[in-house]
Order: C-alpha cells, then sequence, then structure tokens
C-alpha cells in the first residue's frame, strides 16, 4: 500500500544486480526500473511491513500511510546500524520525532 | 515455453517455507546431523519473508516461572471451547521455552528484569525488541549450512507411490522451472489471507493483519496430492486496530487498556466468556446493540509511556504511529477504535490445517507440516509453530534412514510444467486480479465474511459452493503476462481449492462452536454431544469432490500418563 520512493536519493544500490530493497520485499512487488532506480509494480499490493524502508542505504524509501484510511501526509523513515534502528518520524506540520531502538544483543 | 529451463536439485530434506518453522528445522537438522543435506525454499527471501517480515515485541507462547505444558495446553482448551489436539499443544508446549532460549542465542533481545529473568508480559507471554527477528532467523539459517533457494514459488509435492518425494516449482524472477527431489518433506508455508474481502478499500487493500504473500499454498499442495485436513471452519478473525489493524495486544495487556465501548462501559463482562473469539463477538454485539464503536482507552498513558508504546509499534506494525501522526494526536488524546479482521485460515493462531500425529507426519508419507499450515494446535504463535518445526525435523531425520533416492522414475515433470506455465501463453482470459476480486466478493457474501458480520448459514453456504465451482471452472482460463503476475494467478488458484475446503467445512459443522470465528445462524448452539468431534476433508481429484470425515476427538491419553 505505502511507499514512495525518492528517486533522487535511490542510487539502484550502485552496481548490485538488485537493490537491497528489491532482494527483500516479501511481496516481490520492488524491481530496478532501466534508469537504475528501485520501482514499486503495484502500491495496492504493498503489506506495509517496512522491509524496504529499513533496508535502504540511502534512506530513499518512506513508508505513508493512503488517503483511503486517513493518510495526510506523514512519513516515516529508518536507518539500520549495527545493533539499533533508527526511526524518522515526519509529521503533517513538518515537525520530526526520532526514535532509537535496540535490534541486536 | 522452450526460454524456461528446468532446474533438477535433490536434497535429504527439502523445507518449503522459510518462515519461523522451517528456519527454526533447517536449523535443528544441520545441528543434529552436519552430513545431512537441508535446502529451505521460500517464495520471498528468507531475510524478509512470512509473518515477521515486519517484527514482533512479545513471544507469546512461552511458559514463565510455575507455568506448566499442561497448564499452556489448558489455558488453549479453555480459549477454545474445548476443541483441540490436545497430543499436539502439549508436545509443542514442551518446546516453547527451547525455541525462546534459541532465539535469544541468535541475538534477539529480550527484556530482562534485575536477576537476568525474562519479562512476562502475561502468563504465557515475554516481552522482546523483536523488530529484527526476522533477519536474525535467517543469520541462523546462513550460519547453520543449511541451503537456501530463494524467490521460488513451489506449486505442487511430487508425489509417487503414494510417498511425497520432493515438489515442483517456479522462479518467480527468472525463466526456471524447479523439480526439487528429496527424501522428506516438511511443508511450512504458512495460512492463507485473501480468502475474503479485506478491511480497507483501494490503496489499503493489503493493510491486512496476516501477511497478504501467504495464499495457502501448503493447504493447496496439500489437498491436490490427496492430504487429510482438519478444522478449516475455525477460521481465525483478529481482533485489530481500526483501519491500520495494528494489534491490540500490545495496548490491551502491554499498557492495560480497558476495553469499552461508546458509552464507556468494559462490555466484555456482560458476555458468557473472556476469550480470545469472545472478545471479539461482544465487540460486533456491542456494534449492532447501537453502543458502538468500541475502544480500547489508553488516556490513562503519560509521556513517557506514550513515547514507549510508539516504539512498540515500530518494531512490529508501525502504521498505528502513523496514523496518531496523521491525526496529530498523541496515544494518550484518545482511545483507539478496535474492529474485527476479515477471516484467515492459519493453523497457528485457530486450527485449520494438515491433519498429522505426534511427529508432525501428514496422512501422506515422507510428508510433515510445522506452524500456520498445520492444524490442530491453535495458539502456538513464533515460538509453536519454531517447536513444531523441531518435532517434524527429529523424526525426518530417522525417517530418512531407510529412503532411498534410486526410486525416482516416472515424474510428471511435463504436466506440472505445463499447468505452471500455460497462463503465459493464453492471449485472452481472466487476469490474477479480476479472479482474485470474485473469489473475495462470494467469501464476503456468501461464507461469512466482514460485511455479514462473520454469520453463516446453509443457504448462503450452499451459494457460495456453487459459485466457487463456476470460478473454478474460469481459473482454467487464468492469464498471466508477466512472471509475477503467474504467480499472483496460482495464487488466487491455490486460493480457491482452500474456500472450496472451507465451504464444506462450513457447512457440515452443524452448531455453533467457536462464535465470529464459526457461528451458524442455523444452528447458534454448541452441542458436544453431537459436534465434540473434529470435521476433516480430502479432495477427491478425479471426481473434483471435497469429501468430509469425521475423527474422534483425541485425548493426551500416554503423553500425560492421563
Amino acid at each position: 500500500m505505502a511507499v514512495k520512493i525518492n528517486h533522487k536519493l535511490c542510487n539502484g544500490c550502485g552496481q548490485r544486480e538488485k537493490s537491497l530493497c528489491v532482494r527483500v520485499c516479501p511481496g516481490n512487488l520492488l524491481y530496478k526500473n532501466e534508469d537504475n532506480k528501485a520501482e514499486i509494480r503495484e502500491k495496492r499490493d504493498c503489506w506495509d511491513c517496512a522491509a524496504c524502508v529499513k533496508e535502504c542505504l540511502q534512506q530513499a524509501i518512506e513508508l505513508y500511510l493512503p488517503a483511503e484510511i486517513g493518510g495526510r501526509g506523514s512519513t516515516l523513515q529508518a536507518e539500520q546500524k549495527k545493533d539499533k534502528i533508527i526511526w524518522q518520524l515526519k509529521k503533517v506540520d513538518g515537525f520530526c520525532e526520532e526514535f532509537e531502538i535496540k535490534t541486536e544483543e | 515455453m522452450e526460454q524456461f529451463k528446468v532446474v533438477e536439485l535433490t536434497t535429504d530434506i527439502l523445507i518449503i517455507g522459510g518462515g519461523a518453522a522451517g528456519c527454526y528445522a533447517g536449523v535443528r537438522a544441520k545441528e543434529q546431523d552436519p552430513e545431512v543435506d537441508v535446502l529451505i525454499v521460500d517464495k520471498a527471501h528468507i531475510e524478509r519473508s512470512g509473518c515477521l517480515a515486519a517484527g514482533i515485541n512479545a513471544i507469546n507462547a512461552y511458559l514463565n516461572p510455575g507455568v506448566g505444558p499442561k497448564d499452556f495446553l489448558d489455558y488453549i482448551k479453555q480459549d477454545s471451547e474445548g476443541l483441540v489436539r490436545d497430543d499436539l499443544i502439549y508436545t509443542l508446549a514442551q518446546g516453547l521455552n527451547r525455541a525462546a532460549d534459541k532465539l535469544e542465542q541468535w541475538g534477539l533481545p529480550f527484556l530482562k528484569d534485575e536477576e537476568g529473568n525474562f519479562i512476562p508480559r502475561g502468563r504465557r507471554s515475554v516481552q522482546i525488541k523483536g523488530e529484527n527477528i526476522k533477519p536474525i532467523m535467517a543469520q541462523a539459517v546462513r550460519n547453520s549450512g543449511v541451503d537456501v533457494l530463494n524467490r521460488v514459488n513451489i506449486t505442487n509435492y511430487l508425489v509417487e507411490d503414494d510417498q511425497v518425494k520432493g515438489a515442483y516449482g517456479f522462479s518467480v524472477r527468472d525463466n526456471k522451472f524447479y523439480l526439487l527431489k528429496a527424501k522428506a518433506v516438511i511443508c511450512a508455508t504458512g495460512g492463507a489471507a485473501g480468502i475474503y474481502r479485506s478491511n480497507n478499500p483501494g490503496q489499503a487493500r493489503h493493510k491486512m493483519w496476516y501477511p497478504p504473500f501467504n495464499t495457502g499454498a501448503g493447504y493447496a499442495m496439500g489437498l491436490r496430492a490427496g492430504a487429510e485436513m482438519t478444522t478449516f471452519e475455525m477460521r481465525f478473525i483478529a481482533l485489530r486496530v481500526k483501519d491500520v489493524i495494528s494489534p491490540t495486544g500490545t495496548i490491551a495487556q502491554g499498557f492495560n487498556a480497558p476495553q469499552i465501548n461508546a458509552l464507556g462501559e468494559e462490555y466484555q463482562d456482560s458476555y458468557e466468556k473472556n476469550t480470545t473469539p469472545l472478545r471479539l463477538y461482544a465487540t460486533i454485539e456491542e456494534n449492532k446493540a447501537g453502543r458502538g464503536p468500541c475502544y480500547l482507552d489508553l488516556t490513562h498513558l503519560d509521556d513517557e509511556q506514550n513515547q514507549r508504546i510508539k516504539e512498540n509499534f515500530l518494531n512490529m506494525s508501525p502504521g498505528i504511529v502513523l496514523k496518531w501522526a496523521d491525526r496529530e494526536i498523541e496515544p494518550q488524546d484518545e482511545p483507539v477504535e478496535i474492529c474485527g479482521t476479515e477471516p484467515y485460515i492459519v493453523g497457528g493462531h485457530a486450527q485449520s490445517g494438515y491433519w498429522i500425529d505426534t511427529k508432525r507426519q501428514t496422512t501422506l508419507k515422507g510428508l510433515y507440516a510445522a506452524g500456520d499450515v498445520a492444524g490442530g494446535a491453535p495458539k502456538k504463535y513464533v515460538t509453536g509453530a519454531m517447536a513444531e518445526g523441531e518435532i517434524a525435523v527429529l523424526d525426518v531425520l530417522e525417517y530418512i534412514e531407510g529412503v532411498d533416492f534410486e526410486s525416482f522414475d516416472s515424474v510428471k515433470v511435463e504436466e506440472e510444467f505445463n499447468r505452471v506455465y500455460s497462463p503465459l501463453q493464453r492471449k485472452e482470459g481472466f487476469g490474477p486480479q479480476e479472479l482474485e476480486e470474485r473469489l473475495q466478493k462470494i467469501m464476503d457474501e456468501y461464507a461469512g465474511g466482514l460485511s455479514t458480520n462473520y454469520q453463516l448459514h446453509e443457504e448462503k453456504l450452499l451459494q457460495a459452493r456453487s459459485f466457487l465451482k463456476v470460478l473454478d471452472q474460469d481459473l482454467a482460463s487464468g492469464k498471466a503476462e508477466s512472471l509475477h503476475q503467474l504467480m499472483n494467478l496460482h495464487e488466487v488458484i491455490d486460493r480457491v481449492i482452500v474456500a472450496r475446503a472451507l465451504v464444506e467445512h462450513l457447512l457440515y459443522r452443524k452448531e455453533t462452536r467457536w462464535k465470529s470465528y464459526q457461528q451458524r445462524l442455523d444452528y447458534p448452539d454448541q452441542d458436544d454431544q453431537n459436534w465434540f468431534k473434529f470435521v476433516n476433508s480430502v479432495y477427491d481429484q478425479e471426481e473434483d469432490q471435497i469429501k468430509i470425515i469425521e475423527r474422534e476427538h483425541i485425548k493426551l491419553g500416554d503423553l500425560d500418563g492421563s
């Protein structure tokens, strides 16, 4: 349902045959287009698991709620570190909230 | 179709599905016998496939100090109207804590008290920071030496002389058809979503509880091969946060939120029980009586808890965090509205699945089942699925001693190859999307979906049966324009046979055993005298019919000396 890929930031993971997001998407919904950028084939088929959001090294993928269920522009981005994940919640008014959560002992 | 290459692989143990059950089964096999060949095949990539893709924030099947396997069984029985496979639950309960300890060894962070004990969330539950649980499992699989084949959609078992000897599948990303030969097969594909129309429209249609990519392949392959299935009629319907379908346990158990109606009353007390199905049933009844919407009340939270609840949800279901942000509120600002989801067929929460023995062997020789695809043992969750994977693989290791590869000769490769790829050649026909929507419309309206408050009765179920029969014929003219669409089409084909079996189960049980999950308008009462037994089914390929078999309830017997 709900990821946006920023093609200005996406670098297709360089020379990798498959981008990291393409590698992990559980719905097989992501692919690399002719410009070496990640693309989603069917937004409405996305489960919203955020695997691609976490995997992206460029922070080029954002999670949002579709307008149908009240989405009004807030987004979530994630950055994975060795043993933690840092989430950036961007709110409707532009204000940002950050969360740092341990992921591995 | 000459562009498709047939790839033949041979292994000792083939595990279909790399979720909790499959990954743990693979690792345990290599721990027991480093020489044994194990292959896990997954439709997606094991790094983030299956139910755990987004993470979880509690281990919901764990025996805290003072709770034993028998207590665990007693709780499940009480929550499931008594009718479960006592022997299966008892045996998996014995492996729950071992599975949790293994997750901790692999690096999953568990919350601990000062003495180093896991912090309970309830009597049978402990708290974790589980966002990364699936990558941690995938790493353990890689470290163990198990081989992994990602992005291959398994379509059918390879059966010869009534024995399962492997499986067929196709790559969803390149032109390869796989013939996977094995001495034994463990099916761990998960349950089925997408049988019924979901809660949300349009772009949000896959905003659901169970993964939309778990499409019942394991059930479908089992049915087509003649395996016996049990209790499909006990559907699972989750009580969730409205719209974003985030879990309610995190709020109710984790943050002590009372469940209230629009009048502010804690309505569960007015119903006969406080079980998982009854909490859903009560919520629907409150809405029907004009006392909705119903909520989980979080208005008691302080600022620190506001932050912590958001972190908990980021670990498994970030949608609700976006919802709060889009509404420009904090969790404490208003109660969270709750609703029921569409019904799912899933053995890890309800008990639809393969009819298995205590070793997790199905009724087909050489085929085992574990996790959501295995029947008879509700509420097994992650650690229960892992425990079943372990039980299965330990028996498989013994079983394969006596199996010889030499017996392979007349495999029906061409037949399956053509069945799999023929939709790519059709110029005219129905696409997967429209067939899927027709299935979901039939099931929603005639087989107790959301739009009918999950209620069932014979006339409508007979309609469902007849419409599904026509849909089944139309599947034969399904077309696909890409490998991705081909996968989608096979997912619909699989779901239709699951739906057909489900409708037969729903028709057959002439009582109401589990309110909401299986609630008959024409037989509204529970009837222990006639129905304290299992409804099982087998698909007869020649007659193209689902046949029902009754099975008696199995007591614990020798397992615990009762």
